[in-house]
């Protein structure tokens, strides 16, 4: 039992090396995971930037390797142009949705929920949010499709006229459910509607419940102490899902290629500059835009502790 | 009060029904006999779809890829960000912030600009596209997963049980062995099973660095530009959840154990 430790001499050696050079040894912790994240990962996200910047001869169709704004410049065309506004709207649209359905459900799991409906629900949140992500999205395929169950539940309950009249809408609406913004808005809502709960659910169950006793003892009606505690504490939480939310719009092509009309997203019209047209220096601009955005919004967020509540 | 917490009980179940009713709608249409349409109610019921499905060759090939680069993608995932975990924990030093950014950003920034400039890199440096490129992919994504998992254990390690191991004379090696693995396996563990699901299901930087192969997510959206065999693809759809949710449940159950310990030892407030 006592001789535990004369036999790795080379791992002894190793290991005291270590100890008396922490540096060394943090230098082989991070290695590793640096090279791969730090050098190759950012590496090439600096290199689509640096790309963005070139532009694609058209008559030959090589890329030109010199800087310039000329493909920026393309952008900033009326159908491009429209594609960034559109994608940037539903973008806004879905994360405010979501953080207006997810609440009520964050709040319930954080303060009310006992023990027991706390894991059923935690876990009954986490396991789509984790998994099935094109699952998800194939089966709204199902469900607005014409003769599908949106359509049928709609005859049953003689609500057809309204959403007729929803349909009409200018702009959002088309056709039907799944062939118009409407029916993609839906689906974003539906798919991303957990990262939202998550971090909201890790901020509301911080708030202390001295807070709020203290807000009703002082005299504050429950709205105003929702409004002047919970509401404000909540507000990382809701950073941080908003990350989240509206960066995963802004980057998906799967949801705007099934559903909806034939108007493009950033995500979609990046995958036909690198396919068909082989535009790289396109595709990278169009990619900037999301990475430029989430930069700016992660700061943003940053300031509020969102990367806490995460 | 109570009134209140009736309303907010009632929109809870209605967002867990929204969520969860179209997986079952899914697994009613991989029953149904209509071959190219979703007509509801279906006008009858078969199982002859799973018996098409598992006879296709495609779908096993495709199957067999996803569990292959999930498996590879999580094995790096766990050794590269446990390591990350353990040098961001012990040490302080210059750009500690910047490294905890970047693990993050790969899931932060949206997959398209990760797909892209990861496929613009491969291509620039003449790789040929293939199992190595996707795992290489998943990979980037993955190590976050790890990684916040190991950390969180690290943070309620005590300290004092490593420098207990070396006063009493152990080598960095037995240190590692018996003190730390024990104590970080579970941790390790529930990353390693949920970046196994985040990787079977990944569908959009997959599509930037496959090149010709068919991963399972990639079968099944290709199959919904073929609309002839839809229960087929349901059928599979169902297969992916399942696949996905065995994993994620083990997890939460691994994590959530070691939560309730920590609230026990009242780590955690």
């Amino acid at each position: 039992m006592a001789v535990v430790g004369v036999r790795p001499l080379a791992g002894r050696r190793l290991s005291s090396f270590f100890y008396r050079h922490p540096r060394v040894r943090l230098a082989a912790l991070l290695t590793p995971a640096m090279a791969w994240l730090g050098v190759i990962y950012l590496g090439s996200l600096a290199a689509l930037a640096v790309y963005s910047f070139y532009r694609l001869e058209e008559f030959t169709g090589l890329v030109v390797p010199e800087v310039g704004l000329d493909t920026y410049r393309q952008l900033l065309d009326p159908a491009n142009r429209d594609i960034i506004i559109r994608t940037t709207l539903m973008a806004a649209s879905v994360t405010v949705a979501c953080g207006v359905i997810a609440f009520p459900l964050a709040y319930y799991m954080a303060r009310f929920a006992s023990p027991r409906a706390k894991t059923f629900l935690y876990v009954g949140v986490l396991m789509p949010l984790w998994s099935s992500y094109l699952v998800r999205v194939l089966s709204w395929k199902l469900i607005l499709a014409r003769e599908g169950i949106a359509t049928w539940f709609l005859d049953q309950t003689a609500l057809s006229p309204v959403l007729d009249l929803i349909l009409k809408t200018p702009a959002v609406g088309g056709a039907s459910l799944s062939t118009s913004d409407i029916g993609r808005f839906l689906v974003f809502v539906y798919t991303w509607l957990p990262y939202m709960i998550l971090p909201l659910h890790a901020a509301l169950e911080r708030v202390p419940d001295s807070f709020v006793e203290a807000s009703g003892d002082l005299g504050a009606r429950p709205r105003l102490t929702f409004r002047r505690i919970i509401l404000p504490l909540a507000l990382p939480g809701l950073a941080a899902g908003s990350i989240f939310t509206f960066s995963l719009t802004l980057g998906d092509f799967i949801i705007p290629g099934i559903i909806g009309d034939s108007s493009y997203f950033i995500g979609a019209r990046v995958l036909q500059a690198t396919g068909v047209e082989s535009n790289l220096p396109l595709a990278a601009a169009f990619s900037v835009v999301p990475m430029v955005v989430m930069v700016l919004y992660l700061f943003g967020a940053k300031r509020l502790g969102a990367f806490e509540a995460l | 009060m109570k009134r209140r917490t009736l309303g907010l009980k009632i929109a809870s179940g209605a967002v867990m029904l929204f969520q969860y009713f179209p997986l079952a709608v899914i697994f009613l249409y991989a029953f149904t006999t209509e071959s190219a349409g979703f007509r509801f109610p279906p006008p009858g019921l078969t199982t002859e779809w799973f018996g098409v499905t598992f006879r296709n060759p495609e779908m096993w090939r495709a199957l067999w890829l996803s569990v292959q680069v999930a498996l590879l993608a999580t094995a790096v995932a766990m050794v590269l960000g446990s390591l990350l975990a353990a040098a961001v924990h012990r040490t302080r030093f210059f750009g500690r912030e910047a490294v905890s950014f970047l693990v993050v950003l790969p899931i932060a920034l949206p997959g398209i600009v990760t797909g892209i400039a990861l496929r613009s890199s491969i291509d620039a440096a003449h790789i040929d596209f293939g199992l190595i490129t996707v795992v290489a992919g998943h990979a980037t994504f993955c190590i976050v997963v790890v990684y916040n998992n190991v950390i969180a254990r690290f943070r309620r390690l005590s300290p004092s049980l490593i420098e207990a191991s070396a006063d009493l004379a152990a080598s960095g090696l037995q240190t590692f062995r018996h003190i730390l693995l024990p104590n970080i396996a579970t941790a390790l563990l529930a990353g390693g099973l949920l970046s196994f699901a985040l990787s079977f299901d990944e569908i959009i930087v997959t599509t930037f660095t496959a090149g010709t192969l068919h991963t399972l997510p990639i079968f099944i959206f290709r199959s919904l530009f073929r609309p002839r065999s839809q229960p087929v693809t349901n059928v599979v759809a169902m297969m992916m959840v399942a696949i996905t949710f065995v994993p994620i449940l083990l997890a939460q159950r691994l994590s959530g154990e070691a939560r309730g310990v920590a609230h026990a030892a009242g780590a955690e407030p």
